[in-house]
C-alpha cells in the first residue's frame, strides 16, 4: 500500500519577474514503510517535494495524497490538523524550539495533541531513551551537539507514530561522523517501528542508506531505484 | 506547559522585558497614585465645605436661601424638631443657628460678615467651629456679650483677645439694631476667606439682639454615613410641612463643589486613558519585536500543526504575564506611596493662597477609591490585551514556507 501518492506535480516560483520551475511534473508513489532518499543537487527541487507532500507548500497543479487524504482539498485548518496527527518533520536546523528542554520539546507535539501529560512524558522518555539520548532529558537545544538536537528532531518527529516523516537535508548540517549516527538511528526507527522516512541529501555518502533512491533534476524525476 | 512555555519566552530578552514591565509599572502607579491624589483633593474641597458650616443636610424656612433676611427665619422649629427625632436615624447630629449679614465694626474698620449665633454644644459636634479657636477659647452657653472671630479678621481690624466688635444688622422690625461684644476666642479655619466670613455669637445672644424670640435660620444635620444622605433628606422633607421649610443637601447646597466632582470623574479617566495611550504604544512595539525575532519558530509551530489559534493565544499569554507582573508591582507600589503620605498628607500651605481660590485644602490626603484602582487595572489589562492582538496575529499569519526560510 502507497503511503504517498504524487502525480503530475507542478509548481513555479516568481522570482521577481522570472518564472522559475520548481517542480514540473513530478510523479511517485511512496510505499508504506520506506526508507527513501530524495536525492539531488543544490536548487533541483527537493524541499519544494517535500514541503508540498507535508502540505506546507500546495502544488499548482497535479494530484498528492497522503495516507488517503487528498491534499488539495483541504484547507489550512485540515492540512495543520494532517500535519499534527499524520506527519513528522525534520529541517535542517532550528528544530527546536529553544526555552523547552530535550524532554519538553519530544512532549510538544503530543501536548498539541491532547495526549495526558502522564503518558506525554513516559513515551517522550521512552523515544529519547531509544535515540540514545537518556542522559540529555533536560537540556535545552543550546546546551546540546548540532547531532543530539537533530536525534530530538527525529525523537520528536516519530514519538505519535506519524504516517511518513519528512527530513529535509537532516545531515546537512552535521560532520560526516555524527551524519552517520543520525541515519543509523533513523533506519534502526525504521526498521523497528516501520515509520515511513523520507529525506532529501545530495550527500553521496547519505543516499548509500536509502533502500530506495528517488533522483531529482531540475524538478523531475531523473531515476528513481531499489536498493 | 503553553504558560511555561509563554513565561520562558518573556524572559528570553530579560532586559527588554523589564523595560516593557517598568513602563506597565509607572502608568499604573501614575494612575492610581495621582489618581488618589486627586481623590484627595476632591474629598478635602468635600469635607471642608460640609464643616463650614453647611453640614449633609440643611432645614430652612421658604425663601431663606433666595433671600437670607431676618423675616425668612422659622419661627417655631418644634415642627422640625419632632420630625428629625422620627426620620433621623441613630447616631445623627444636628445643631440649630441664627445666621444672617451683617455688619461688624470697631473703631477703625468695617466689614460685611456672616453673623452666626449658635448652641455652642450642638455646633461643635457638627461643624468645623468646636475645634478651630486657636487663642482665648470657645463661647459657652452664657456668653451674652462674647464673640469668637476669625483671625484674618481680627487681624484686618488691628484688633486682639478682649477688644470690642460692633455688629450692626437688621432685626425682625426692619429697624437696624446694634450691639458690642467682647472678642473671647479667636479661630483659624482652613482657608482665610471663612475667617474673614464668619463671626460666632450664641443662639440666645443673636436672638436677643435681633428680637427672634426662638426663631432661627437654619438648621444643619450630619449623618453618621454619608451614603444614605439623599434619601434621610427625602424622608425629611415629606416629613415637614412643603409649604413652609424646604429641605437640602450639601450636593444642592455647594453646586460648586458638586461640579467638580462631576469634572474630576471625566478628567480621571481621560488621565487614564492618557497614561494607557502611551503605554499601549510601548506594549504593541515590544510585542511586536518580539514576535518577529521568533518568525522561524513561528514556521515551526505550524508545521508541527499548531493551529493559528493557538499561536495567537501563546504571544497573548506572554503578554499576560507582563502586564500581570507589571500591574501587580504598581499596584504595590502605588499603595506603598499612599501609605507613605497618609499621615501626614502633602502640606500646600506654602502655596495656600493660590489652592484657597481652587476651594482647595491645605493638606492633601490622598484618598484610594476602589472604584478607580479597579477601573486603572482593568484598562491596563484589557486594553493590554486588545493591543497584544495585534501583533498576535501577525505571528499567526506567518505562512510556513516563509517563516522557515526566513534567516
Ligand atoms: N519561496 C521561493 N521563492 C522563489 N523561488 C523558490 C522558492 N523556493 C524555491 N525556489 C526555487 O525553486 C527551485 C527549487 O528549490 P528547492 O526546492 O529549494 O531545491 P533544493 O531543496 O533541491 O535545493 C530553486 O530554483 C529555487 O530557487
Ligand atoms: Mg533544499
Amino acid at each position: 500500500m502507497n503511503i504517498v501518492e504524487c502525480a503530475d506535480v507542478k509548481k513555479t516560483y516568481q522570482q521577481g519577474k522570472i518564472v522559475v520551475t520548481a517542480l514540473g511534473g513530478v510523479s511517485l508513489s511512496i510505499e508504506k514503510g520506506g526508507f527513501v532518499a530524495l536525492a539531488g543537487p543544490s536548487g533541483s527541487g527537493k524541499t519544494t517535494m517535500l514541503n508540498i507532500i507535508g502540505g506546507l507548500d500546495s502544488a499548482d497543479s497535479g494530484r498528492v495524497t497522503v495516507n488517503g487524504s487528498t491534499l488539495g482539498k483541504m484547507n489550512q485548518s485540515e492540512l495543520a490538523s494532517l500535519r499534527l496527527h499524520n506527519i513528522g518533520f525534520v529541517f535542517q536546523a532550528y528544530n527546536l524550539i529553544p526555552v523547552l528542554s530535550a524532554l519538553e520539546n519530544v512532549e510538544f507535539v503530543m501536548l498539541l495533541q491532547g495526549v495526558p501529560p502522564a503518558e506525554r512524558r513516559e513515551r517522550a522518555k521512552n523515544i529519547l531513551d531509544d535515540v540514545g539520548l537518556e542522559d540529555t532529558y533536560n537540556r535545552r537545544p543550546a546546551e546540546m551537539s548540532g547531532g543530539q538536537q537533530q536525534r530530538v528532531a527525529v525523537a520528536r518527529a516519530i514519538v505519535s507514530d506519524p504516517a511518513i516523516v519528512l527530513a529535509d537535508e537532516p545531515t546537512a548540517n552535521l560532520d560526516s561522523k555524527t551524519g552517520q549516527g543520525l541515519l543509523e538511528m533513523m533506519k534502526e526507527m525504521n526498521e523497528k517501528k516501520k515509520v515511513t522516512f523520507i529525506f532529501s541529501t545530495h550527500d553521496k555518502m547519505v543516499m548509500d542508506y536509502a533502500r530506495r533512491l528517488v533522483l531529482i533534476r531540475d524538478g523531475l524525476v531523473a531515476g528513481d531505484e531499489i536498493r | 506547559m503553553h504558560f511555561q512555555l509563554a513565561w520562558r519566552n518573556i524572559w528570553r530578552n530579560p532586559k527588554r522585558t523589564v523595560v516593557i514591565m517598568t513602563a506597565i509599572i509607572i502608568g499604573v502607579w501614575s494612575m492610581i497614585f495621582l489618581g488618589a491624589l486627586m481623590r484627595g483633593i476632591s474629598d478635602g474641597m468635600v469635607r471642608n465645605g460640609i464643616a463650614t458650616l453647611t453640614g449633609h443636610i440643611q432645614v430652612h424656612h421658604k425663601g431663606y436661601r433666595n433671600d437670607p433676611v431676618v423675616e425668612n427665619s422659622m419661627i417655631d422649629p418644634e415642627v422640625v424638631k419632632t420630625a428629625m427625632e422620627r426620620v433621623l436615624p441613630a447616631g445623627a447630629q444636628w445643631a440649630s443657628r441664627v445666621r444672617v449679614n451683617a455688619v461688624a465694626n470697631n473703631a477703625r474698620h468695617t466689614a460685611g460678615v456672616t453673623f452666626v449665633g449658635i448652641d455652642p454644644a450642638r455646633e461643635a459636634r457638627i461643624s468645623f467651629i468646636g475645634k478651630a479657636v486657636t487663642e482665648g477659647r470657645y463661647l459657652r452657653d452664657d456668653d451674652k456679650y462674647g464673640i469668637v472671630a476669625g483671625k484674618a479678621l481680627v487681624d484686618k481690624f488691628e484688633t486682639k483677645l478682649g477688644r470690642k466688635i460692633i455688629m450692626m444688622s437688621q432685626d425682625t422690625d426692619r429697624e437696624i439694631a446694634s450691639r458690642a461684644f467682647r472678642i473671647v476666642g479667636i479661630f483659624e479655619a482652613e482657608m482665610q476667606s471663612t475667617e474673614k466670613q464668619f463671626i460666632f455669637v450664641t443662639k440666645t445672644a443673636a436672638q436677643h439682639m435681633l428680637k427672634l424670640e426662638n426663631g432661627i435660620s437654619e438648621i444643619s444635620i450630619i449623618l453618621p454615613d454619608q451614603e444614605g444622605v439623599k434619601q434621610v433628606a427625602d424622608n425629611l422633607r415629606a416629613a415637614v410641612p412643603s409649604a413652609d421649610y424646604e429641605v437640602q443637601t450639601w450636593r444642592e447646597l455647594l453646586p460648586l463643589i458638586t461640579a467638580y466632582l462631576a469634572i474630576y470623574d471625566g478628567f480621571m479617566y481621560i488621565w487614564f486613558i492618557v497614561v494607557f495611550i502611551a503605554m499601549g504604544f510601548g506594549i504593541v512595539n515590544t510585542t511586536l519585536m518580539a514576535v518577529f525575532e521568533r518568525i522561524r519558530e513561528f514556521g515551526l509551530f505550524k508545521a508541527l500543526g499548531m493551529k493559528p489559534r493557538w499561536i495567537i493565544k501563546e504571544v497573548l499569554a506572554e503578554s499576560f504575564f507582563i502586564l500581570l507582573i507589571g500591574t501587580a508591582i504598581g499596584n504595590v507600589l502605588s499603595f506603598l506611596s499612599v501609605f507613605a503620605l497618609s499621615g501626614n498628607g502633602i502640606d500646600l500651605s506654602a502655596l495656600a493662597s493660590g489652592l484657597e481660590f481652587a476651594g482647595m485644602s491645605r493638606i492633601i490626603y490622598p484618598a484610594i477609591y476602589s472604584h478607580d484602582v479597579i477601573v486603572a487595572n482593568l484598562v491596563v489589562f484589557i486594553l493590554g490585551l486588545l493591543v497584544s492582538v495585534y501583533p498576535a496575529v501577525k505571528a499567526a499569519r506567518f505562512t510556513p514556507v516563509e517563516a522557515l526560510t526566513h534567516t
